[in-house]
């Protein structure tokens, strides 16, 4: 395959990258929150060259619009679970009015009881699962405990496969913006139903001819 | 470490004397010849951590608080720290391990909480100083999943192993490799549901060897609180609260030893008796 050929067939690849991204995210504090019957989830991802948290998703309670804040990577119980790259359980963080409040700034949000996971990727960490507020039981069980990590292990798998696309968009989108058509018709084509598709082959190979002429 | 002429790794006949080991074991071991009476006097715990808030009444003091950054040229530097706890992590461990050992010191070394950037090489250099020191029982709620700090970090738990350091490090319940707690030269602990905090469990399926409390604990908390959480973080200074025990009563165990002992006294296999 020429050099081009091969950037259209990564570009066809990598294409609605980012919005497979962001659909992930939303999917994977939805999913975290429901498994729990928790009030809300939330998700940090790890920006290795700020050395920051970034706040990239919420399900259920909580402020979409402070997406995007940004918060040291070593602080506050996220940064606790990201350094120590070991989860925690806290049932009673309002016991803590200073902590408390700190988490409120961050989500808009003030949970009692606290679930917080990191997302590891091999022998990466990706960010920070976090699952607020899942009903009291009398005794906290250590199953809950080895679910929240099975769910984080395959939710890193999926967020490490988008990131790795998403790089791979970018230095695409670096190389020049030729191929970005080739990759729009590629995944159009992909769409279409058998009949459909056999004509546009045909119209796409007499454009071809014209273009070769 | 490693100075010094290498020893012959033979033994001649009229060496045999010379080694000699004071038989001073009971027919059985007990839980009651191992801890009855201990109070961690003696016994110098470092907690390898987030540092530790020293006003904590939890806590009860610190004898000694180190933090580690890394230097210009990108080494590790060991300096003083007057900052106490960066996230809290340190001194909820610190706060297990006195209730447990009142009498031991507890020394900080702050390896956590300077950034994301650099941690592993703050950590390796944290851990080697920690062993330089002597210290009797080193607490590790942590762990590294990069595998460039494997082979160092398996010397450095080798090497605490030889110089009669217990090394306690928390085990993974996610199924991700991280390390040191998979390594066989230290005592690797998971969590139990039980509440009480001397009960622990010998694990005859490892890597994990031990299990001690970890769930629902009441932990010192940053600004002289205390809050209940859940972890392998805390069951970790559990274990090194009750190995501080054991050696307070007992210093002269090689760490050998005082897990053979820590095998004899647990629940599922000596109990309480």
């Amino acid at each position: 395959m020429s050099e081009d050929g091969f950037r259209a067939a990564v570009a066809a690849g990598v294409m609605g990258a980012d919005d497979a991204y962001r659909s992930l995210l939303q999917s994977v504090v939805d999913v975290a929150r429901s498994i729990f019957g928790a009030k809300a989830s939330s998700i940090f991802l790890l920006d290795e060259e700020a050395d920051e948290l970034v706040f990239e998703a919420v399900s259920g309670e909580g402020e979409r619009s402070l997406i995007g804040m940004r918060i040291p990577s070593s602080t506050g119980i996220a940064g606790w679970t990201l350094v120590t790259r070991q989860p925690l359980v806290i049932e009673d963080l309002t016991q803590d009015p200073r902590h408390a409040r700190e988490v409120a700034e961050r989500s808009g949000y003030v949970p009692k009881g606290i679930m917080s996971v990191p997302l590891l990727a091999d022998e990466r960490v990706l960010g920070v699962l976090q699952v607020l507020d899942r009903p009291k039981r009398p005794d906290f069980s250590l199953q809950e405990m080895e679910l929240l990590g099975l769910f984080a292990n395959q939710a890193a798998i999926a967020l490490d496969l988008m990131q790795r696309t998403r790089r791979a968009k970018a230095a695409l989108d670096a190389v020049g913006g030729d191929v970005e058509i080739v990759a729009r018709v590629a995944a159009a084509l992909d769409d279409l139903t058998e009949g459909d598709r056999s004509r546009a082959m045909r119209l796409l190979e007499a454009l071809e001819a014209v273009l070769r002429a | 470490m490693g100075e010094g002429p290498l020893p012959a790794w033979s033994l001649p006949p009229e060496e045999i004397e010379r080694i000699r080991v004071e038989a001073a074991w009971p027919e059985r071991v007990t839980r009651a010849w191992a801890i009855e009476g201990a109070t961690g006097s003696g016994v110098r715990v470092c907690v390898l951590d987030s540092g530790v808030e020293p006003d904590h009444p939890r806590v009860g003091g610190v004898q000694g608080a180190v933090a580690v950054s890394l230097g210009e040229d990108g080494e590790p530097v060991v300096g003083d720290d007057a900052e106490g706890d960066t996230c809290g992590h340190g001194t909820a461990c610190a706060g297990i391990i006195r209730a447990l050992a009142p009498d031991c010191e507890i020394h900080s070394v702050r390896v956590l909480g300077a950034g994301f950037t650099g941690s592993g090489p703050v950590l390796l250099g944290g851990l080697r100083w920690a062993i330089e020191q002597g210290f009797d029982v080193i607490n590790m709620s942590l762990s590294t999943t990069k595998r460039q700090f494997a082979e160092v970090l398996h010397e450095l738990a080798d090497t605490a192993y030889f110089k009669r350091t217990i090394l306690v490090a928390s085990a993974h319940n996610m199924p991700v490799e991280s390390y040191p707690w998979r390594f066989s030269s230290v005592i690797s602990v998971g969590s139990h549901a039980e509440p009480d905090s001397l009960a622990f469990f010998y694990n005859p399926d490892p890597p994990v060897e031990f299990f001690a409390r970890g769930v629902d604990v009441e932990l010192a908390w940053m600004g002289g609180g205390v809050i209940r959480a859940t972890g392998n973080s805390f069951a970790t200074p559990h274990m090194s609260g009750i190995c501080a025990l054991v050696r307070s009563k007992h210093p002269q165990l090689t760490p050998f030893q005082l897990k053979s002992v820590l095998h004899l006294i647990a629940d599922n296999v000596g109990g309480r008796t």
